[in-house]
């Protein structure tokens, strides 16, 4: 069951097109994970989904409602943490906490109290004392505190620091458990694979790849680290073999998935000392996506 | 060793210049332009000494010298005149002047972490201190400089060059000890605003404190440098010894915030910094509780502005009759009326100042919405239940409340007030109805606002203009006799003048609900368009 769907979801700013048909599905129980680069348009789709935009085509629902006109009805069952938090500076983090909670409609004291605990914020502090994490913080307890359905986190942990960027995977992982939804749109790939059920990758207003990591990781490369007794010969003649590197006694290079077995096969004749396999990162993924295209658009422009 | 502590200090002195030059000039510039304007105004306006004598008559009631401070009135010059009317007000413009340039150079660089790297540089731990005081006395010393001979300069016959430099000094005197003053709460306060907060609280309670003292009690007003300062009857009895009391307090002053500065680490202060609320209160858990938080410093220094003003304008209604025989500008401004007096055909122009006036504050109120979705803040509130609607009706409830507030201080202040100066004071419900009127004229221009705010987000300082179109059309019209229509642009061209003229529904009426429909469709506007930002 889908809890969020956004339908060739278009929005332009005068003559210039933020977002371009974007489609996105987020099922019940999932993480979403939402990348792309800095202006792909990821803040934008979260804008018009939180009813803050008009969409200028296009449709965004949540929870089967709209997101426009029933902004308000949608807004009680979800969280939302912004990437870039401004609070109040004359008031405190605790007043700013209380007062989000409030306006979502509910109250958990206890939860409130085991987060900011958690997050080690002085809640006693006016805002304008904070640092950037420390604004980040206030959303966080403020969004993890109410007992929402949907978490929608822009970049949420732009700012924290390693441990607290702990913390906030855990409160993911149990708001997962919990059986909530979560879109999650990040830079940091390494949070999004510990993470994510599924991801999109947006790119220029468009949605150019989505899938369950398992699902994007076929269409790639492996990682390969071999070391062996006699020195592999015309391994660079092999279909689906990339980036040949030398490491001391090793090499290294990528394969395509689909080729590895015909590979191993060829390496192993040449006794096989040390072998290491590492699957692709997300940023592997990732930058060759961006790599392909910019190729392919640089060629389709001469 | 004791010139280590103090190490570099010409150089920061330089320094801090070099960061100033455009800001510190400004100031003396503004100061003695302004102070070296009035006594030539005082020259047109007033130019006889029967004049003058009125003029004395009329500033000799409890309220003016509450405001004031006690002058020379049995023998009111020019002289006499600018140093009653203007030296305590300018004396505490030069004070803010130190306050905020001191803070500037000392705690407000120690928050943001200059110091640090200044003090990582073979400079001395109190060469910070010492070059924001030096350069503060130079600039106060410049100042008094400028003022005293610029005043002598005018060549005004009772503005002798003893008198002036008197004049001059005692602003400057006064500059150098609100810099000793803050200096020491910058090395007390831990926060730049905690700094400007306590200075600018020692300058209001030394106004006040003199100013109960200025009425009542004598000895009071020997506790505050400001009354030191009006002792100095420049023009007068031309006494200097105030002046020696407050460079005398000053120098204590510095020593103190030296002595601190050594005994104390960067970055710390002495007052411990309190810890906010950890929770918050259930007034604030709502749209309107977080609308009425954040503005509740602005309309307090609102309310209280427009009480105070209201209160100066009645304090002067006793002797009105007596100032305009022979003044012709006024006479010009005011269009003679069978029936009724002087003093009563003044209070309609009186209040149409003040009703405009208390549009700015509503007007900010409302406006303040925008500034939020500038911030980024709004979507905090409308990323939650919270819709559209709501969110601009908490602050339109607010700008109409206020607007109530604001008009409704002034007429009470400048009833109260007028009431304790005339013989036969008004009926309350006269003046409070003569202000009320205005009402309906104020609600349009916040459904301006409100309009501005749904369709042109970019441009919703539009409405300044309009307010400022108003005042001058208004208040100059009669001056510059422009024709009727020019006024009737303006929702208080439409208004009865009351009490001399009588009574019309009509306009208050169709006013009432043109600015209703103003709101609501700036309403619609508002629930239909991208939240910016």
């Amino acid at each position: 069951m889908s809890v969020l769907e956004v339908r060739n979801l278009t929005k332009k700013f005068g003559k210039f097109t933020a977002l371009n048909g974007v489609d996105i599905n987020v099922n019940k129980g999932e993480v979403f994970g939402f990348i792309g680069p800095n202006g792909a348009g990821k803040s934008t789709t979260i804008r018009v989904l939180l009813g803050i935009l008009k969409a200028t085509e296009g449709e965004a629902n949540i929870f089967g409602k709209d997101a426009w006109s029933d902004a308000v009805e949608i807004h009680k069952s979800i969280a939302y943490v912004p990437g870039d938090v401004n609070l109040w500076p004359n008031l405190t983090g605790g007043e700013v906490i209380d007062l989000f909670v409030k306006l979502r409609g509910g109250n958990n004291k206890s939860r409130r109290e085991e987060l900011i605990n958690k997050f080690d914020l002085d809640p006693t502090k006016k805002c304008r004392t904070y640092s950037k994490g420390n604004r980040q913080k206030v959303a966080l307890v403020a969004a993890f505190s109410s007992d929402a359905d949907l978490y929608i986190l822009d970049e949420p942990t732009s700012g924290l620091d390693p441990l607290m960027e702990q913390v906030f995977q855990e409160c993911v992982i149990d708001a997962k458990k919990a059986g909530k939804s979560v879109l999650l749109s990040s830079h940091i790939l390494s949070e999004v694979e510990k993470l994510c059920d599924r991801v999109g990758i947006i790119r220029q207003g468009k949605i150019i790849e989505t899938g369950s990591l398992n699902e994007l990781r076929h269409l790639t490369r492996t990682n390969l680290l071999v070391e062996t007794k006699q020195p592999i010969t015309s391994l660079n003649e092999l279909k689906g073999v990339h980036d040949i590197e030398e490491k001391d006694q090793a090499l290294s290079f990528q394969v395509d998935t689909e080729e590895l077995d015909t590979i191993i096969k060829h390496v192993s004749q040449f006794g096989i000392v040390k072998l290491e396999s590492a699957p692709p990162t997300l940023e592997d993924l990732f930058m060759r996506h961006y790599e392909n295209k910019d190729e392919a658009g640089a060629g389709g422009a001469s | 060793m004791a010139g280590s502590i103090t190490k570099n200090t010409g150089s920061l002195s330089r320094f801090i210049m070099r960061r100033d030059r455009i800001r510190i000039p400004l100031w003396i510039i503004g100061i003695s332009f302004f102070t070296l304007m009035v006594p030539i105004a005082f020259g047109d306006m007033y130019s006889s000494q029967q004049e003058r004598d009125v003029m004395a008559e009329t500033m000799q009631n409890p309220a003016m010298t509450a405001m004031v401070g006690p002058g020379n009135l049995g023998n009111y010059t020019i002289g006499a005149m600018t140093t009653h009317q203007m030296l305590l007000l300018t004396a505490v413009v030069v004070g803010l002047m130190s306050i905020l340039l001191v803070n500037r150079h000392t705690r407000a660089d120690e928050e943001d972490g200059r110091i640090e790297m200044i003090r990582s540089l073979p400079v001395g731990r109190l060469s910070n201190v010492n070059a924001t005081l030096f350069v503060l006395v130079i600039t106060n010393v410049v100042l008094a400089m400028v003022t005293g001979f610029g005043l002598f300069a005018l060549g005004i016959e009772s503005m002798d060059l003893e008198g002036s430099l008197l004049y001059g000094t005692a602003l400057g005197a006064t500059g150098i000890l609100f810099a000793g003053v803050t200096a020491v709460f910058a090395q007390l306060s831990e926060s730049s605003r905690g700094v400007i907060g306590y200075s600018i609280a020692v300058l209001l309670l030394a106004y006040l404190v003199r100013a109960v003292g200025d009425v009542g009690n004598e000895t009071l007003s020997w506790l505050s440098p400001l009354g030191w300062i009006t002792q100095s009857e420049a023009y007068s009895n031309n006494n200097w010894w105030p002046i020696l009391l407050t460079v005398g307090v000053s120098i204590i002053l510095f020593i103190f915030a030296n002595y601190l500065n050594a005994i104390r680490d960067l970055e710390a202060g002495f007052f411990p910094a309190r810890p906010g609320r950890k929770n918050a209160s259930a007034f604030l858990q709502s749209p309107m509780g977080l609308a009425l938080r954040l503005q509740r410093t602005g309309i307090i220094a609102w309310a209280i502005g427009l009480f105070v003003m209201g209160i100066s304008y009645g304090s002067v209604m006793g002797d009105l009759e007596s100032f305009f025989e022979g003044n012709e500008m006024l006479e010009q401004m005011l269009v003679a009326e069978e029936g009724y007096s002087l003093t009563e055909q003044f209070i309609p122009m009186l209040l149409m100042v003040m009703g405009i006036l208390a549009t700015v504050p509503p007007v900010m109120a409302m406006n303040k919405l925008i500034g939020e979705e500038k911030k980024n803040r709004v979507e905090h509130l409308l990323g939650r239940a919270v819709s559209r609607t709501k969110l601009a009706g908490s602050y339109l409830l607010i700008s109409i409340l206020n607007g109530f507030i604001m008009i409704s201080l002034a007429a009470i202040g400048l009833w109260s007030a007028a009431l304790a100066v005339m013989e036969d004071g008004f009926e309350f419900g006269t003046i409070y109805g003569a202000a009320l009127v205005y009402y309906p004229a104020m609600l349009v221009m916040i459904g301006f606002a409100v309009l501005l705010i749904g369709f042109l987000p970019k441009l919703t300082s539009l409405i300044w203009l309009y307010v400022v179109y108003s005042f001058f059309v208004l208040y100059m019209g009669g001056l510059f006799q422009f024709p009727d229509w020019v006024g009737k642009f303006s929702p208080f061209g439409y208004i009865p003048q009351l009490p001399v003229e009588s009574m019309e529904w009509l306009p208050i009426i169709i006013l009432t609900i043109i600015a209703a429909f103003l709101m609501i469709i700036g309403f619609i506007g508002y629930n239909k368009r991208d939240i910016e930002g």
